[in-house]
């Protein structure tokens, strides 16, 4: 039973993650392949911030009278993929803009149909 | 979790998107519960914000629905299964959640909880660790951000001088009250903006969330004014001056300190008390990053708002 | 005070280069600015690996926090070893890039495209140097985004699809590549790679750790486009500006093979990772597909560009076949080809970019012709098609032949044979392109085709005559590759 708890967490992630994965491999539509790659990201973050709690443990800030704290660097780590997600997401954004100008869709099937090649 | 399912399913793009910010916003408050404020905060404002307004703008610049797609899902299906088997076959040797007896709880990390109040002397370990332990990490963070913003930039916006634009922006400045409402609004955000950059030291915060919540104010007053009024207040010109100057001074503070002896961003030698020395270099690169996020937030969404004017001068 | 920081601004001054960019006043002086601060990158890169030569591997502190808790910079003989070829590549195509960046992007977008270039050299030098894993994820994020951003610059609207279709599996790569560092981290509670290679063992038994080797081995190969994860690579160079083809084709997929050999030999261990994981079977059974169908695709290529896209995901084949043997001689031909490669296909690249100058775009019936209107142009593909079909007197014969001595020295005499099969095909797409600009007339109407400018000519012939020097005198490269090949294989033992 201590199994199921212990790891509990991490399965929900990995449904989450693979949920994730499977919007952007499997879908056409360029705009959900990117929230797709978003969910897939944000549940990478939940891993790293799992991983870094402490049972009884208190947010990483110097107060007095606590002593036990969950762990600063995965929180570290994770603000800056949270960043680098974002800034991934605006450049995608950027991109389906002008692909729709230029081809006057978002799916990937009918903008392979319109070059005529993969 | 419940979102992320319908997203697989739903087809109309526009709740789709208005799904994926609840679904920022409810692993937000997840983050809150396993006692990651910063990363809380930061998802809340980037994620649910940042994230979901430029999906928005997406939307208003191309189409809200989606077609079926011709393909059929075996093939990713097994794809995905494989992966996500490994990861639960990975999950089996893992340590227990939440077990202070953890690796990673045993090595490194107990430095930083133990000795960073003395050593830098921030109650927050995560400022500290974030800036001064790995502040290079930090440094290369701004740098994607700098790096986005010059790239969506290149893609939509334009640089440099740019010819007299004649098409009028949309704007809700016939609304009384929103108009009322906002321009009470908008000094808090920006109050709340500076303590949230300023505080960053001792509760939850720092340049990051200071910077969305800074490009948020003006957004707001973009959305509800017209993006040409809100461009008189900061023109693009300096928006673009802005989001190199964030990253020089960041970089610069790492320069000086070379120059002062010490390694790049060391900022020990910033003064002659190494816990002083920690305080200055860690509040300018705070600044530096501050400036950066605002400066590039703003250059994206004005990018995304003035995509159809800056369109119609091309094509003349 | 200045060699002392030496590795620290390596990185620097590309780094900071780039935001200045946007603040000068005359765009004029962007390419100069540009220009210079390549050619200091390249001088520095060339200091770092003296001083390594002299004195052994250098550590470098950031902001004076000792590894573990703070981030290493790592300079030893790999790593100086990639650095060179990434800066001396990066200032031979800037010297390059100005006549043709005139030509194939509008002007208002110079800036940016000089200021991308530059943020991309110093993330591609950065993921090189460092020696903390989560560092790596993030300079291989400032490197992909200047990337998109540089692919999609290409005049051509397919360049915007293949940069999204690349930022998408890019994206995922360097995800997979995160979940690995995160599962390593979980297990060991470090960062630094050092320190992940001493901590390593105690754990390599679990099956966290062994997950954690398959993804990041995932993540890092959609990153050097290991056949079947190239999907992105072909449409990427062929539709991006010449001088980002001739840049990227050079040093982007080597990095990822460098990420590779790091976290593989050093944290990993060669005992784990081809005789406990069965890295060297799989490895094999990828490359030599990638070997045989890209270069079969590639004969059938009519835009240039592509058919040497298709080729380079050949060469990255023979690579990885040479690092999948992991023996010292596979090891040494792997790394020996990554710099020999990176010589040849930039070079053809460029030379390209020359021929698209005046037609704008580089097919197959452009080359009518072309062996009279552009000599030099053409000698250079043809030196730098035998180059690729590995002849004797050229750096890819070198290459080739340490590949199939390690493929013999195990008795694996079929790996010869694919060798053999490969250089056949890659005769065949070569002979395409010399067919038509030797034996074929120019056609009256086209456009008056003229020599490229002397900008141009002079860097392609730099690549080209380097790739014909270092197949002569080997002992430089292959002493060098042979250090490093050692290296790794005593690392992880």
């Amino acid at each position: 039973m201590n199994n199921f708890l212990g790891l509990y967490n991490y399965w929900i992630v990995i449904i989450l993650m693979m949920t994730g994965f499977y919007i952007v491999i499997a879908k056409g539509n360029l705009l959900k392949k990117v929230v797709g790659l978003n969910i897939f990201q944000t549940s990478v973050i939940i891993m790293y911030v799992s991983m870094a709690k402490v049972k009884d443990g208190a947010a990483p800030i110097l107060t007095e009278g606590v002593e036990k704290f969950s762990n600063p660097l995965p929180h570290v780590l994770m603000l800056t993929a949270i960043v680098v997600g974002v800034a991934t997401t605006a450049l995608a954004l950027a991109l389906i803009v002008r692909i729709y100008e230029e081809y006057g869709s978002v799916e990937e099937d009918e903008i392979h149909e319109q070059d005529g090649s993969f | 979790m419940v979102t992320a399912f319908s997203i697989v399913f739903m087809r109309d793009l526009f709740a789709i998107v208005i799904l994926f910010g609840i679904y920022s916003l409810v692993s937000a408050s997840f983050f809150v519960n396993l006692d990651a404020v910063d990363v809380a905060l930061t998802e809340a404002a980037v994620g649910a914000g940042i994230s979901t307004v430029l999906m928005l703008g997406t939307l208003a610049l191309t189409t809200r629905r989606e077609k079926k797609s011709s393909h059929g899902p075996t093939l990713p299906l097994m794809v995905v299964t494989v992966t996500g088997a490994a990861l639960i076959f990975a999950t089996l040797d893992m340590p227990y959640f939440s077990d202070p007896a953890n690796p990673i709880h045993q090595h490194i990390a107990p430095r930083f909880i133990e000795q960073s109040g003395q050593e830098i002397g921030v109650p927050n370990m995560v400022t500290s660790v974030l800036a001064s332990y790995r502040g290079y990490d930090t440094l290369g963070e701004v740098v994607v951000i700098f790096a986005a913003g010059l790239g969506v930039l290149t893609l939509l916006g334009r640089f440099g001088k740019r010819p007299e634009i004649t098409m009028p922006s949309p704007s809700m400045s016939h609304h009384l009250i929103l108009r009322v409402i906002a321009k009470a609004l908008i000094p808090l955000i920006i109050l709340y903006g500076l303590y949230i950059q300023f505080h960053g030291d001792y509760g939850p915060g720092g340049g990051f969330q200071a910077g969305v919540i800074f490009a948020a104010a003006i957004i707001l007053y973009a959305i509800i004014f017209g993006t040409e009024k809100a461009q008189r207040v900061i023109s693009p010109t300096v928006i673009h001056i802005l989001m190199a100057v964030g990253v020089l001074i960041y970089a610069g503070v790492g320069v000086i300190t070379m120059f002062l002896g010490g390694n790049f961003l060391g900022y020990n030698v910033l003064a002659h008390d190494p816990v002083h020395g920690q305080h200055y270099g860690i509040l300018l690169v705070e600044l530096g990053v501050g400036v950066t996020v605002t400066a590039v937030m703003l250059s994206i969404f004005f990018d995304f708002s003035d995509r159809k004017r800056i369109q119609s001068i091309e094509e003349q | 005070m200045i060699s002392h920081n030496l590795p620290a601004l390596q990185i620097v001054l590309p780094l900071i280069s780039a935001p200045l960019c946007l603040l000068l006043l005359r765009p004029k002086l962007v390419w100069i600015f540009t220009l210079v601060v390549c050619l200091a990158t390249l001088g520095i890169s060339v200091e770092l690996l003296s001083l390594v030569i002299n004195t052994g591997a250098i550590s470098y502190e950031m902001g004076n926090w000792a590894p573990p808790w703070g981030i290493e910079l790592r300079v030893d003989e790999i790593s100086s070893f990639v650095l060179l070829i990434v800066s001396l590549i990066g200032a031979v195509v800037i010297l390059y890039a100005r006549k043709s960046v005139e030509r194939e992007i509008p002007p208002h977008k110079h800036t940016l495209f000089y200021s991308a270039y530059l943020l991309c050299l110093a993330g591609l030098l950065g993921i090189v140097i460092t020696g903390d894993a989560f560092n790596v994820f993030v300079f291989l994020e400032i490197s992909s985004l200047s990337t998109y951003t540089l692919v999609a610059l290409g005049n051509d609207r397919r360049a915007l699809t293949a940069a999204f279709q690349y930022l998408i599996m890019g994206t995922l790569g360097a995800t997979f590549i995160l979940i690995g560092i995160g599962l390593m981290y979980m297990m060991t509670g470090t960062l630094n790679i050092q320190d992940l290679a001493g901590r390593i063992p105690e754990v390599l038994d679990t099956r966290t750790i062994r997950a954690s080797f398959a993804f990041l081995t995932v993540g890092i190969c959609l990153k050097l486009a290991l056949f079947p994860l190239h999907l992105w690579l072909p449409n990427s160079y062929a539709y991006a500006p010449s001088a980002v083809s001739a840049f990227l084709s050079a040093t982007a997929t080597k990095v990822a093979i460098y990420v590779l050999l790091r976290f593989v030999f050093i944290i990993f261990g060669v005992t784990f990772a081809f005789e406990v994981m069965p890295m060297g079977t799989v490895l094999m059974l990828m490359s030599i597909p990638a070997i045989l169908i890209g270069s079969t695709v590639a004969i059938f290529q009519q835009n240039i560009k592509r058919m040497l896209a298709y080729s380079s995901v050949a060469q990255i084949g023979y690579m990885i076949l040479g690092i999948s043997l992991a023996s010292v001689t596979g090891l040494t031909s792997g790394i020996l080809h990554l710099f020999n490669h990176a010589l040849m296909k930039g070079g053809l690249f460029l030379a390209l970019g020359g021929i698209a100058y005046h037609t704008g775009a580089a097919r197959i019936e452009h080359f009518k012709g072309l062996g009279q209107t552009m000599p030099w142009t053409m000698a250079a593909i043809v030196v730098g098609g035998l180059s690729l079909i590995g002849v004797p007197l050229t750096v890819g014969f070198v290459s080739k032949w340490y590949l199939v001595l390690a493929a013999l020295e195990q008795g694996y005499w079929p790996i010869a044979v694919v060798v053999l099969v490969g250089s056949l095909l890659a005769v065949i797409y070569m002979w395409k392109l010399v067919e038509a600009a030797y034996f074929n007339k120019v056609d009256k109407n086209e456009v008056v085709v003229r020599e490229a400018p002397l900008q141009m000519l002079i860097p392609t012939w730099l690549l080209i005559a380097a790739s014909l020097y270092f197949g002569i005198h080997t002992e430089l490269t292959i002493d060098a590759a042979q250090k490093a090949a050692e290296l790794l294989m005593e690392a992880g033992r």
